[in-house]
């Protein structure tokens, strides 16, 4: 047996590192919502450039530079010297996943306005150019964005693509914390990202055909995202003695019940039975599973975030 | 490398855990009440009466490959004279990706600042030929830390590391620490 002890006491770090609080999930978790409301815009916007679309599904991308300011408050808040906020923006480092975020997410911003005014409804816009003293270089950025219809939709693909598996690699290149540490996690928080930003479209007023299209993508997205998780667990289970720990949070350890329950049952398998049932019978899907699937993300970023904290090396083996 | 490079060693079989080192590095750094950047860690193995017991003065191990400083997305975590892992406190956001990223949980969040904290080798010390002693050095009663430069085959840590056997704390994290435990 082995037993250590530490007058170590420092907050936030002992007895077990506790550094992120709710601001971290919830920012992963909106912009995971962002990342997807982005890409399948944009990819929307290419398959159906002029197609016709319902006014929600037209003014949606907006929820996109929204969200996503709600999300980076969240980040902002997280800092301990918020005045210092501005020096990531004085840096590239290539090796912080951090700093490549924090670019990717000033690169996000005109995408994600420009799609949202692309895709603006004409008498909308009408209305805002109306209210304008000078409406002139509002009609010609409507022009220019028209006349790159397709880049834009390009470029919110690859830029809500990047923001969606940042998130997950910001944690998964963490060698420290094993939970965290997996090639795997940038992907399943890409493809949970897709799923909650599907599932946030549903609860506006689409039309039959494009709920339809979105719960079948869901639909998709929610069954790569349970291999996923499995891959990932299974991963850390033939890793090393610290990674076999870390999946003990989730295998009979503190966070193994929420786990369990509201990411894999709540958030995963009820949706993906429920849109599979309505899909089946040719009904049009409701906002039942999408709620759940937007439960099921903001759980799976907090349970991650908070059990990989706890999971650190073990200190059986930190021992020399 | 050209110029030093600083290395600490601790010897486990004269430390007694009095703890002067943690307190000298307080008085000398004005380290905030209730942290530490340097603490005792006591390892008991074996079954009782069968015990060993080791006694360690840790700190930062000032890792030649410290994730902290890769992690750190303004360049405020950087290396500084000698090796030394230093923070710029200009830079810092309070991000605590340097707290996440550290296996050995040496960082902590100055509560006066908001920026991070940690061991510095005491390098404000350094007198322009490079050589110095550490706060924590100076007090200990029983002359059981080292510290000094690798590359002078001379010093006393590269004399202590040449004949002594010797341990990093987990070196399968691949860090590289600068910081020895001497058995």
């Amino acid at each position: 047996m082995t037993e250590f002890t530490t007058t170590r006491q420092n907050p936030l770090i002992d007895p077990t590192m506790h550094i992120w609080h709710a601001e971290i999930p919830l920012y992963l978790f909106l912009g995971g919502l962002v990342a997807g409301v982005m890409v399948i815009g944009g990819l929307w916007l290419l398959r159906r450039p002029e197609g016709p679309r319902s006014r929600a599904l037209a003014l949606l991308p907006w929820a996109a530079p929204v969200l996503l300011s709600l999300g980076m408050l969240f980040l902002w808040l997280d800092l301990e010297n918020r005045f210092n906020a501005f020096r990531f923006y004085l840096a590239f480092q290539a090796g912080s996943p951090m700093s490549w975020g924090s670019w990717i997410l000033l690169a996000v911003y005109p995408a994600s306005l420009g799609l949202a005014w692309h895709t603006t409804p004409a008498d909308l816009k009408a209305t805002v150019r109306g209210r304008l003293r000078d409406p002139r270089w509002l009609a010609a950025m409507d022009r220019w964005l028209a006349s790159r219809a397709r880049g834009l939709a390009l470029a919110s693909v690859v830029l809500g693509a990047a923001l969606g598996i940042y998130t997950g690699v910001l944690l998964g290149t963490l060698a420290a914390r094993p939970l965290w540490n997996s090639a795997i996690l940038g992907p399943l928080f890409l493809v949970s990202g897709l799923s909650t930003g599907a599932a946030f479209m549903l609860f506006s007023r689409l039309d039959g055909g494009e709920r339809r299209t979105l719960a079948r993508a869901d639909l998709w997205l929610i069954g790569v995202e349970l291999f996923l998780i499995a891959i990932w667990i299974t991963g850390l289970l033939s890793g090393g003695a610290a990674a076999r720990a870390a999946a003990g949070t989730l295998l009979g350890g503190s966070y193994t019940a929420a786990f369990w329950t509201l990411v894999v049952a709540v958030g995963l398998v009820t949706p993906l039975v429920a849109e599979w049932i309505e899909l089946r019978r040719g009904e049009v899907p409701g906002r039942f599973a999408a709620g759940l699937v937007l439960v099921g993300g903001l759980a799976l970023r907090w349970i991650v975030v908070f059990a990989g904290q706890h999971a650190g090396w073990p200190t059986d083996v930190a021992a020399f | 490398m050209s110029g030093p490079r600083y290395a600490m060693a601790v010897d486990t079989r004269t430390c007694v855990g009095c703890s002067a080192c943690v307190i000298a590095c307080k008085t000398e750094n004005d380290v905030p009440r209730g942290y530490a950047r340097d603490w005792i860690t006591t390892e008991t193995r074996g079954t009782f009466p069968s015990l060993h017991m080791t006694i360690r003065s840790e700190r930062c191990n000032h890792c030649e490959n410290a994730p902290c400083v890769t992690a750190c997305p303004t360049g405020a975590s950087y290396y500084g004279p000698g090796g030394t892992v230093l923070v710029n406190k200009a830079k810092c956001t309070g991000c605590k990706a340097c707290i996440a990223s550290c296996p050995y949980g040496a960082r902590f969040v100055d509560p006066g600042s908001g920026t991070i904290d940690k061991c510095t080798f005491c390098v404000h010390r350094r007198a322009d030929g490079g050589a110095y002693t550490t706060a924590c050095q100076d007090v200990c009663p029983t002359g059981s830390i080292v510290f000094g430069d690798l590359d002078d085959p001379d010093s006393e840590i590269s004399r202590a590391l040449r004949t002594r056997p010797s341990e990093t704390l987990l070196p399968e994290a691949g860090t590289e620490p600068r910081h020895y435990f001497l058995r």
